[in-house]
């Protein structure tokens, strides 16, 4: 079969929710009325990682881009592209009008990124083994069941220097070999997918975009440890990523790439899912293989790591889903090969979650060592709606903010440390002047302090300390010893919290406090928030000068607090606002003053 | 399906490696630009098209890419077809069918030879940017 065309419509959950599935089979249907099922095939692939512009279709050989496609527009792109032969302009990515067609490569998004953990993608469908097959899929496996020793793969990983990519940064090699060398019959390969931190979503578009990457790579850590039991935990909130390793799973058994007997080696392994509630702290790994044994998901402490007496007390080989995506690469192309990407202090590329007050906010995987400012500046585009740059928060909730000074800092995972910050997961938000940085603070403690477990008694109470005097201080009632007993409670919880959840849930306060503690003071000494955001400390009113009596904000006002006669000068009660801000945002006139 | 040995997933693997390199623009150094106008359809330009992709099928070229465009302007040697293929002049074929086009496939794209008699046009543009090689 030779088709001509090839229509890619991405199936992220992103673009799933901006109706791709709808305009998948609108474009299956134009298909079918014009008789041109034999000729063109229609993909629905994995998050394209250019979430900002979804809905995201891509047609081949002609390589055009095309964004934010609705349902309606399937007939029309049908009819032009493929059965008249050119493009339909209006849906072509288009940064500021001057390009016609913007071509994949042209795109200045993708043009400094490196994929190797995203390498399908946006490319192959991942509800089909045969593609990713055809991607050289499995031949990782077929080398380590049939050209290595399982200390060779341990050294091909040494080479490489592969790090955990959930947010530590231990060497792979280590765990896999402390696994392998360790005593006892039983012993299980987990796949942590417990994805949790704000804003971050590369382990779930891995998944659901390349499912049998993290499958075989399992497999290989099961042959080279001796393990023939492997779990993935996931949270319930990714439906759609379950559902494509569901099918993944089903599919690589059928071919004998799963299960008993594997392409006929006599090896076993198979996996089986376990489903998460959702709850931050099972991300940790103790936590986690707690989980997976029924029990409820809370840390203990290490030693004894998993590598030596995990699930069910056997040893236990832990990794994240970004890191199991990169393993077949390295086996395929060499450790050798795997280590000149990247910084010598970390090798590799790493994926970020860009979102916030950026404008093209996606999925971005970059060589280790990229600055900050490539990322937001040259990938990302920029600030949105051309505000000044603040502060850039990596490591969600476990991580700090990173300011403009340090913009040039090329990132791994030892210069983020450096920094007060951590890589985390990856999320990446950034941060513009109207985000209050105590607000900020705020934000990340909350969710820490709503998901400890409340095991230990420094990230319980601590927690809850730091938010009573983070509250006190957005409500204008801090003083400066507030300050002073931040840091304390933070540093005690730092060193004596049992898990990561704790020992990191101060770092967004501390972090802050360094970067702009004067912040901080105008919320104490002179009460005011700078960025207009926390609500106790400012007011709005209306300029008597430049108020023309529109009454605009007056029929916008959800607690009638503006009065004033038309085309008179209007007056808001004070009383009654909310500080809603829906006046400042109606108003034409820039009337309204927020203080 | 039933469950694979290492050769059947190897043979597996070099059927569907041709079919997604199809899909794959990055590896291409070939391309093959068919004039689809209403001329050019009129004129049997589909039959080309279908020709040229049958018979880089089987002759497993996978490095060829074949992309349609509008009318030339060349209405009256429809259909058009115009191929770039590496260390060769770029050149528009006129009145190609079935046969023209499976020959233009072995013999100018596999052997690195013009099919002379059916080569219409070389644009100017080419001339002027390489020197008209």
């Amino acid at each position: 079969m030779a088709y001509r065309s090839y229509i890619l419509v991405c199936g992220g959950t992103a673009c799933e929710s901006s109706k791709a599935n709808a305009i998948f089979e609108a474009l299956n249907i134009e298909c079918r009325t014009h008789n041109l099922e034999n000729e063109v095939q229609i993909i629905k692939t994995g998050c394209f990682g250019f979430c900002e512009q979804g809905p995201i279709v891509k047609i081949l050989p002609e390589d055009s881009f095309y964004v934010q496609v609705t349902p309606e527009d399937a007939k029309e792109l049908f009819e032009e592209h493929i059965v008249k032969g050119r493009e339909l302009t209006r849906l072509l990515y288009n940064k500021d009008n001057s390009k016609k067609h913007a071509k994949v490569e042209d795109i200045e998004f993708y043009q400094k990124q490196f994929r190797i953990v995203l390498r399908n993608c946006g490319f192959i469908d991942p509800e089909n083994v045969d593609e990713y097959i055809a991607r050289e899929g499995y031949v990782a496996l077929e080398k380590v069941l049939f050209d290595m020793t399982p200390d060779d793969v341990i050294t091909e990983m040494k080479t490489a220097g592969l790090r955990g990519r959930g947010g530590a940064g231990f060497p792979t090699w280590m765990k896999w070999n402390f696994t392998r060398q360790a005593k006892g019959g039983q012993k299980f390969i987990v796949c942590n997918a417990d994805e949790g931190d704000p804003g971050a979503y590369m382990d779930r578009s891995t998944l659901e975009g390349d499912p049998h990457s993290v499958l075989e790579s399992m497999t290989i850590a099961g042959h080279t440890v001796g393990a023939n039991q492997g779990y993935i935990y996931i949270r319930a909130e990714y439906p759609l990523a379950i559902k494509r390793l569901e099918i993944a799973m089903k599919q690589a058994r059928e071919y004998g790439l799963l299960g008993k007997n594997i392409l006929d080696t006599g090896f076993d392994f198979d996996i089986e899912i376990r489903l998460g509630a959702g709850a931050f702290v099972c991300g940790e790994e103790t936590a986690l293989l707690a989980s997976i044994e029924g029990k409820r998901g809370m840390p203990v402490p290490r030693p004894p790591f998993p590598a030596v007496k995990g699930l069910w007390g056997m040893p236990t080989v832990i990794n994240n889903v970004e890191t199991w995506a990169n393993i077949p690469v390295i086996i395929l192309k060499g450790g050798d090969w795997f280590s000149r990407i990247g910084t010598q202090d970390s090798p590799g590329t790493k994926v970020f979650a860009l979102t916030g007050k950026i404008r093209n906010s996606g999925l971005v995987e970059v060589p280790m060592g990229t600055t900050l400012r490539e990322i937001i500046y040259d990938i990302g585009g920029g600030i949105a709606n051309d505000r000044e740059f603040k502060a850039v928060q990596t490591g969600g909730p476990s991580g700090g903010v990173i300011t403009k000074e340090y913009l040039d800092t090329p990132i791994d995972f030892g210069s983020l440390t450096k920094l007060g910050s951590m890589m985390g997961s990856g999320g990446m938000i950034v941060m513009d002047e109207d985000d209050c940085i105590v607000d900020v603070a705020k934000f990340y403690l909350t969710f820490s302090v709503e998901e400890s477990c409340g095991k230990c008694a420094p990230c319980r109470i601590g927690g809850r300390s730091l938010m009573n005097l983070l509250e006190k201080i957005t409500k204008g009632n801090g003083t400066l010893e507030d300050i002073d007993q931040m840091k304390e409670i933070g540093s005690a919880m730092k060193r004596a919290s049992l898990c990561a959840l704790g020992q990191t849930a101060p770092n967004p306060i501390l972090s802050s406090l360094h970067y702009f503690e004067d912040e901080y003071l105008a919320h104490i000494n002179d009460k005011t928030c700078p960025a207009g955001k926390c609500k106790s400390l400012i007011t709005y009113t209306i300029l008597a000068d430049k108020c023309i009596g529109c009454t605009a904000c007056a029929k916008k006002c959800p607690t009638n607090a503006i009065s004033g006669e038309r085309r008179a000068v209007h007056v808001i009660d004070q009383a009654a606002c909310i500080k809603c801000g829906a006046c400042y945002d109606t108003c034409k006139f820039g009337a309204i003053e927020v203080r | 399906m039933a469950k694979m040995t290492l050769q059947e997933l190897r043979k597996l693997r070099d059927t569907k490696k041709t079919e997604i390199q199809k899909r794959d623009i990055n590896d291409k150094d070939t391309q093959v630009v068919i004039g689809m106008g209403t001329c050019g359809i009129a004129a049997g330009a589909k039959t080309v098209l279908d020709a040229f992709l049958n018979e880089l099928d089987e002759q497993h070229l996978s490095t060829v890419s074949v992309t349609q465009t509008g009318c030339m302007g060349l209405c009256y040697v429809e259909p058009t077809v115009e191929v770039n293929a590496p260390g060769m002049p770029s050149v528009i074929y006129g009145k190609v069918d079935d046969a023209v086009a499976r020959r233009i496939v072995q013999e100018h794209i596999m052997n690195g030879k013009l099919v002379s008699e059916y080569v219409f046009d070389k644009p100017s543009a080419d001339i002027i940017k390489d020197g008209g090689k």
